[in-house]
């Protein structure tokens, strides 16, 4: 209130404003620039969603046909477009990355916010930003001449372990050719390892220095203050870190069709080749015609990967606004 | 009296180890990540080495011999300029409201929550929308400048969001000093506050360039997936499908070639020619980087010093 009138006073101080200050164009065109995005967003909605429910409306499939593990488009009569093998595949192998990529990056943080001295941070912190750098098609050309080569060579066949009075505990087929859901994971995981550490780093880095010298003063170790208060202090940054990176891994597309196999079965053995929503969007969509009910079961997809984006982005906010309120 | 200190020292001790262990955990996560990308960047330096000499670089690709590159290279600098082109003016403008007009309203939440939300759609699916923007509605067919307006799609939210931050980041007696000689706020924005921001903004551009060389599930259904033999650059026309400076022509990028000549395995010497573009790819990125740094720095030095 205050503020309005102090405003008032101000401006009935002034010259009346002539039309051009009223206008202010300027105003108006970066305000324009700003709210393309908004456009954009809109525009984008509103297409995918369309296209995604073609399939449902203009072709006259069910949710439960759609939600079926059956994926046989050119089957005689009626083809059958179940997505569960795509989001399965995308599921499961997101997982098995994100598994193996927080403990490392949340440690190469801590790494890089707690321990490294200058000349170490001076040497990862560059090479961070190359990794983030190298592009997706080649990461999975890496995977395809490095990754999936030893994989074939390590197990072929069928591996099993055996113990001398439980017999068999454990057994899955061989990785025959090294396409698989490990191939893919392991990819996904190198790919996404800057985005975690760098959330991570940057929520450890606002923790307030007062707490870390609070601790140490009473005594403990920096493991112990790592462990009991900056971990917990930074917990809400570190899950948006694992949110951010399971939605860039659940969307990467070409270096996961590269070392896949695209095979559209229910992942069942990370030896085995699967499939996921991007690799098969990747693959199909050149083949197909607009308008016929294949391709619309790959906008199907596309609606389901935009649908988990906005709910990631969402996820993130409800994480942070927590934080903000705490 | 003994036996509680001896228990205080053993749990110590305790600590202390455990402390030893993780500091060298937390070490070998750092040598881990670093051996890792040194042996990328190695890998990639045998498997180039004996691929890239100038005839690569500056040679057409060919199915029989080695071939080379150029005109996939030259549309991935032509993609990138007419990106930018797009999503710079655009980016900047945007940044200006974000740091200097936006307030706490609506209308801005909507702002951050599109930009947020575009950051995290899948490539894929800004190339699919680009798809049935420009190939399918409009009717264009794979052009070079569907696939940079897509390019601008997933470039935009970026290039706005460093922007607004490279104008954050000046001084606000700055423009409190303008304001106070008279100036109105946009000629504040206009002669104060943006040349202190170039050092930031250039880093912005940079980056965000850098981002448009390696990205290819943009691309694949909006500029094409051919190979382009061999373009007359002496064709300098705008509107010629065949001219390589047209924006209405397909245009294949490195990474897109890279993409299509693993799936499709054709030719002789896809494994030497897919290495030799790959180390192309990683070395452009790598200088972008160096790039982004190094003339941020000495703009800054430049600009602060005079």
């Amino acid at each position: 209130m205050t503020h309005a009138t102090a405003d008032q006073h101000l401006i009935s101080l002034r010259a009346r404003p002539g039309l051009r200050e009223r206008i202010d164009l300027p105003r108006r065109i970066v305000f324009a620039a700003a709210a393309s995005t908004i456009v954009l967003v809109a525009l984008l909605l509103v297409f995918i969603s369309w296209q995604g429910i073609a399939l449902f409306v203009r072709d006259g499939y069910t949710v439960a046909d759609v939600l079926s593990p059956v994926w046989d488009p050119l089957a005689e009569g009626r083809p059958q477009f179940g997505l569960l093998p795509f989001i399965g595949g995308t599921i499961a192998v997101t997982g098995l990355a994100l598994l193996f990529s927080t403990p490392l990056s949340v440690g190469l943080a801590l790494f890089l916010s707690e321990v490294a001295p200058g000349w170490a941070r001076a040497i990862v912190q560059p090479a961070l930003e190359i990794f983030v750098g190298i592009p997706s098609v080649v990461w999975g050309w890496l995977g395809i001449t490095i990754l999936v080569p030893f994989l074939a060579d390590i197990s072929p066949r069928q591996i099993s372990l055996s113990l001398p009075v439980m017999g068999e505990v454990f057994s899955m087929p061989g990785f025959l050719t090294g396409f698989s859901w490990l191939a893919g994971s392991l990819v996904l995981a190198v790919m996404i390892l800057p985005t975690i550490t760098s959330i991570t780093y940057d929520s450890l880095r606002a923790v307030p220095q007062e707490l870390r010298t609070g601790s140490l003063a009473l005594g403990t170790t920096r493991w112990q203050t790592i462990r009991h208060i900056l971990l917990p202090a930074a917990l809400p940054g570190i899950l948006t870190a694992i949110v951010l990176g399971m939605t860039r891994a659940a969307g990467e597309a070409l270096a996961v069709q590269m070392v896949i196999g695209n095979a559209p079965v229910l992942p069942a053995a990370v030896t085995q080749p699967v499939t996921t929503l991007t690799s098969q969007i990747t693959l199909d969509m050149g083949n197909t015609v607009f308008g016929e009910p294949w391709q619309d079961a790959l906008w199907t997809m596309s609606l389901i990967l935009l649908a988990l984006s906005v709910a990631s982005v969402v996820l993130v906010r409800v994480i942070n606004r927590r934080r903000a309120a705490a | 009296m003994t036996a509680p200190a001896r228990s205080l020292k053993g749990s110590t001790s305790r600590a202390v180890l455990v402390d030893r262990i993780a500091t060298f955990v937390l070490w070998l996560t750092g040598a881990f990540v670093l051996l890792l990308l040194g042996s990328i960047v190695l890998h990639f330096l045998l498997a180039a080495w004996g691929v890239i000499s100038p005839g690569f670089i500056l040679g057409d690709p060919s199915d029989e011999a080695l071939g080379g590159v150029l005109p996939v290279l030259w549309n991935s600098v032509y993609m990138l300029v007419l990106a930018m082109l797009i999503s710079v003016p655009v980016g900047v403008l945007g940044g200006i409201y974000m740091a200097e007009y936006a307030p706490q309203n609506a209308v801005t939440g909507a702002i951050r929550f599109a930009q947020e939300a575009i950051s995290s759609v899948p490539s894929i699916v800004v190339g699919l929308f680009g798809m049935i923007l420009f190939v399918n509605t409009f009717r264009w067919g794979f052009t070079a400048l569907g696939g940079a307006l897509a390019l601008t799609f997933f470039n935009l939210p970026l290039m706005t969001r460093l922007a607004e931050q490279a104008l954050r980041s000046v001084p606000a007696e700055e423009r409190n000093a303008s304001l106070a000689l008279g100036a109105s706020k946009w000629q504040t924005i206009r002669h104060v506050v943006l040349p202190l921001a170039i050092p930031g903004l250039v880093t912005a551009v940079i980056l965000t360039a850098g981002r448009v060389f390696g990205e290819a599930a943009v691309l694949l259904f909006t500029s094409g997936i051919g190979t382009p033999y061999h373009y007359d650059f002496a064709n300098l026309s705008l509107t010629d499908p065949a001219s390589p400076w047209s924006p209405f022509r397909p245009a294949t990028t490195l990474s897109v070639y890279i993409w299509k000549l693993n799936s499709e395995g054709l030719g002789a010497h896809v494994r030497e020619v897919v290495d030799g573009s790959a180390a192309v790819l990683i070395a452009l990125v790598f200088f972008f980087n160096l790039g982004a740094r190094g003339i941020g720095r000495l703009l800054t030095r430049r600009l602060t010093a005079s």
